[in-house]
């Protein structure tokens, strides 16, 4: 794929961590600089031209992501600050109000921070109930061992559709058919799969979803929630100020606007936003599907090669998407990324924020590497040498 | 010390760590550093009688660098009074900062003497002193309490 796209890949390092965040192409670097250098404004205030375009744009980048992620209306994208944000809005400005004392709701041991703990603090203050899912022998989640934790008091099931170190797809479509039909609402943590996966909400029939325009070629600093209209329609607003408002008055009397800027206050991240449309428009260029298919096929080539070298063990092999956590037998994981960067492999060390995983994992730390389109065979060749050649680990890092 | 003799020091205490795991903590005062910026985990166990580390083991997962300091500081520390302890962690710190110490003082630890050249890893050579530092703490405490 086109990797004189991105500047970065100019600068002689591999990157293998783009489950953390994902280097830019031009389109998107320009996307911004342009609104910096030839429009700045801001959107929805001015009658002039420079406002009136960046209006459009904002506003259009909307459709642009509903027809990314296929959702019924544009009113139905909220832009964030990314997923952190958006899951915090589902559980702050949504399930805190729709949510009674004992209700439960379901995750995994499997689940990224953000869709961890905003669940956790609602839990502490209104008394719903945070239950895990049991997750199979290769760390995935059934349906036969969501139908196992379903009570009566079930009200959501919120999950990663690709989780951030196992790497596996979630059954997400079928999970919704039957969470619908015991009225669970559905939530998805769409970090990692958004950027590689083809999204439906509509044919996955999902009622939320969060997701980040770095993980996907765009800027930091932004991301999106998307939800279906019913529920956004009712979702108190996190914040409150300008942009949200049509009418105060010194009465006290206070009307909001309409979805979508009602939940949008203050002055939004146009630059982000205008990014994230570039990154979109690239990668719809470049076909989604293609993107995952080559990274199954790096994971597989990766696998392979892997295999050729004893002390090394992998603990996702069975996930169809471009993650693979390994460690060099009784080396720490963060001495193995130190390794590679010497080499300047950047890989990531550590738990990837999903603290609860070891449970099942039998393992604390790992090193987690994650494709993206740009990633090559050859990139894969260079690691594979260095990794064979591991025994000497202490003699380059100490 | 040269760096070929620094690096076999390390690699054996990463190797070899020395009192890694603790069957019976009774008696063992405890404590614990999360390294911000990392993921090392070390719990730190110090048994203390009349002002005098009588014994100490740790346990828990770091890099090489901390798994090593931890395991040489702990053959250095074994059987000295709290303030001879505390004497040796000063002289350390002044080794990690790049100011005049008494390497006499060190033994082992003197292989960490290149470490500041890598800022980054100079937490993960602090980390077991700053872990051994909390323990003596919660001991001056129970002191106090008990006067």
């Amino acid at each position: 794929m086109q990797r004189e796209d991105f500047p970065m890949l100019n600068k002689d390092i591999i990157y293998f961590d783009n489950g953390a965040t994902t280097f830019k192409p031009k389109e998107v670097i320009n996307g911004v600089l342009d609104y910096y250098t030839n429009y700045t404004s801001n959107a929805h205030r001015g009658d002039y031209d420079l406002s009136q375009k960046v209006d459009y744009l904002y506003e259009s980048t909307r459709e642009v992501v509903q027809k990314f992620i296929n959702a019924e209306s544009s009113k139905e994208i909220i832009f964030t600050s990314g997923t952190t944000m958006s899951l915090n809005m589902i559980v702050s400005s949504f399930m805190r109000y729709y949510l009674a004392k004992g209700d439960e709701v379901l995750i995994t041991k499997s689940e990224h921070a953000s869709n961890v703990l905003p669940w956790l603090e609602l839990e502490r203050e209104k008394g719903i109930v945070v239950k895990y899912i049991p997750l199979d022998k290769d760390y995935k989640v059934t349906l036969e061992n969501i139908q196992k934790v379903v009570t009566s008091k079930t009200k959501v099931i919120s999950l990663a559709y690709v989780t951030n170190v196992i790497g596996d797809i979630r059954p997400i479509k079928e999970i919704s058919k039957f969470a619908h039909s015991k009225d669970i609402l559905m939530v998805v943590d769409g970090a990692q799969s958004v950027p590689h996966l083809k999204t439906d909400v509509i044919g996955d029939d999902i009622d939320f979803l969060a997701f980040s325009g770095h993980k996907m070629l765009g800027p930091t600093g932004v991301g999106v929630l998307y939800a279906k209209e019913k529920y956004l329609k009712v979702m108190k607003p996190l914040l409150y100020g300008g942009g949200m408002n049509s009418r105060f008055e010194s009465d006290k009397k206070v009307e909001y606007k309409d979805l979508p800027l009602r939940l949008e206050a203050g002055t939004q991240n146009i630059a982000g936003v205008l990014g994230l449309r570039e990154a979109i428009l690239y990668l719809e260029k470049i076909g989604i599907d293609k993107i995952h298919k080559h990274e199954v096929e790096l994971k597989k080539y990766l696998l392979k090669k892997l295999e050729t070298i004893d002390n090394i063990e992998i603990y996702n092999k069975q996930s169809e998407t471009g993650i693979v956590v390994f460690n060099i037998k009784n080396i720490f994981s963060e001495d193995t990324s130190r390794y590679l960067n010497h080499y300047k492999i950047c890989v990531r060390a550590g738990n990837h924020c999903t603290k609860m995983l070891k449970d099942e994992l039998g393992v604390k730390n790992t090193c987690r590497i994650s494709f993206y389109l740009y990633n090559t065979k050859e990139e894969i060749d260079k690691l594979i040498a260095i990794l064979k050649d591991n025994k000497r680990i202490y003699e380059v890092i100490l | 010390m040269d760096s070929n003799l620094k690096r076999e020091i390390i690699i054996d205490n990463v190797e070899n760590p020395f009192h890694k795991g603790l069957e019976n903590k009774d008696d063992f005062i405890k404590a614990n550093t999360h390294n911000e910026s990392c993921i090392d985990n070390i719990d730190l166990y110090v048994k203390i009688e009349n002002e005098k580390i009588v014994d100490a083991y740790f346990e828990g997962e770091a890099c090489a660098i901390t798994t090593s300091a931890t395991s040489i500081m702990l053959k250095n520390i074994i059987g000295k009074t709290k303030e001879e302890a505390r004497d040796i962690m000063r002289e350390y710190y002044k080794m990690i900062e790049e100011e005049e110490f008494n390497n006499l003082k060190l033994g082992e630890l003197n292989a960490y003497q290149d470490i500041s050249k890598q800022p980054s890893r100079k937490k993960c050579a602090t980390l077991p002193f700053q872990t051994l530092e909390k323990t003596l703490i919660i001991s001056d405490m129970e002191i106090k309490d008990k006067n």
